[in-house]
């Protein structure tokens, strides 16, 4: 009995692994690690919780005049956040040489791309934070507000890409 | 005090200064090379890695968001209880937490039909870049050009509803 259910486990796991992780999920554990110590390493040496979002404000107060760009918050944290992200390209430039991959194209279109982005950066900053600074820092702090804002960008995101599939927009 | 932007500034426990500690810039600078590293190893750099997480095809992006939330859950979890101060900064730490309105839902789902149209999201793009990917800046100047638009349509209706507001 206690053979049958484990033999009936196994097989469901081996049946989920190929089905929902084609590529295995190793490397997907691994990278989520390593996004989370990347976070960890700054949050226990200055507390602050660092989202990638915010980025996009406080370089616009180095070129806009707008009051709105020019906040204490955006002014004050905008060079550290030019450093974060210069280290964000440098870590994944560095992987992606040491692994071979230097140099990868998406197929994605360059309109999609775009529009797509002008929707994030309107979304981002209405919703007060993205993937990392409500998904990762967010969601790390058990903060409900994160885990809602979350919940709504991964169902509608879902719902857009499915859509889009079905239309036969690829990839 | 008041909130001048109405969007919980005074929450923000990220807007310090950043020349209080000469180790500050190059521990931001490091915190973010492992960030960006995590990004590549994942494969989330690449915008069709997220388009089948979205459609169903491949379900790794939940080791991802999932593995980097309780790394980071455990150490702000941590330290919070800690009591003790940041060495680099000397503040307090505390959870990430902003508070609850409208704005949190609308903007979750705008950004939802951009991520779900393009497969990117502001680290992830960084880090594409990273990888040698410069069709990305599409995505990055259509970033900027969002978060520009946001500021500048907010800053006008502010200015039409409260025309004395000090700065």
């Amino acid at each position: 009995m206690i053979d049958a259910t484990v033999q009936l486990g196994e097989t469901v796991i081996a049946l989920l692994g190929s089905e929902l992780f084609p590529r295995g999920w190793e490397h997907y554990l691994l990278g989520g690690l390593f996004i989370g110590l990347g976070t960890a390493i700054i949050y226990a040496a200055t507390a602050i919780p660092a989202g990638a979002s915010t980025f996009l404000e406080s370089t616009l107060s180095y070129a806009s005049r707008l009051r709105r760009f020019q906040q204490p918050r955006f002014v004050s944290s905008r060079d550290w956040r030019v450093v974060f992200t210069v280290g964000i390209v440098a870590g994944a430039a560095g992987y992606s040489v040491v692994a071979g991959e230097f140099v990868w194209l998406t197929d994605v279109q360059p309109w999609r791309l775009f529009v797509g982005g002008i929707l994030i950066g309107v979304g981002t900053r209405i919703g007060k934070g993205c993937t990392s600074g409500h998904g990762v820092c967010g969601v790390g702090s058990g903060s409900r507000t994160s885990i809602l804002n979350v919940a709504v960008f991964m169902l509608v995101a879902i719902g857009v890409a499915q859509l889009l599939f079905a239309m036969g927009v690829r990839p | 005090m008041s909130d001048p932007t109405g969007d919980g500034a005074l929450e923000e426990t990220d807007d310090r200064g950043s020349d209080q500690h000469p180790l500050f810039l190059p521990v931001v600078f490091l915190g973010g090379v492992v960030f960006g590293a995590g990004l590549a190893v994942s494969q989330m750099a690449r915008p069709e890695i997220v388009l089948e997480f979205l459609q169903f095809r491949d379900l790794g992006l939940v080791f991802v968001m999932g593995g980097a939330a309780v790394v980071v859950g455990i150490t702000v979890f941590g330290l919070v209880n800690s009591g003790r101060r940041a060495p680099l900064t000397g503040d307090p730490y505390r959870r990430r937490l902003k508070s609850m309105d409208r704005n949190v839902l609308v903007g979750g789902g705008i950004f939802g039909v951009g991520w779900g149209l393009s497969g990117i999201c502001p680290g992830a793009a960084y880090a594409s870049l990273g990888i040698g990917n410069v069709i990305i800046l599409y995505g990055i100047a259509g970033m900027f050009l969002g978060a520009y638009l946001q500021g500048y349509l907010r800053e006008l209706t502010a200015e039409t509803l409260e025309p004395a507001v000090a700065d």
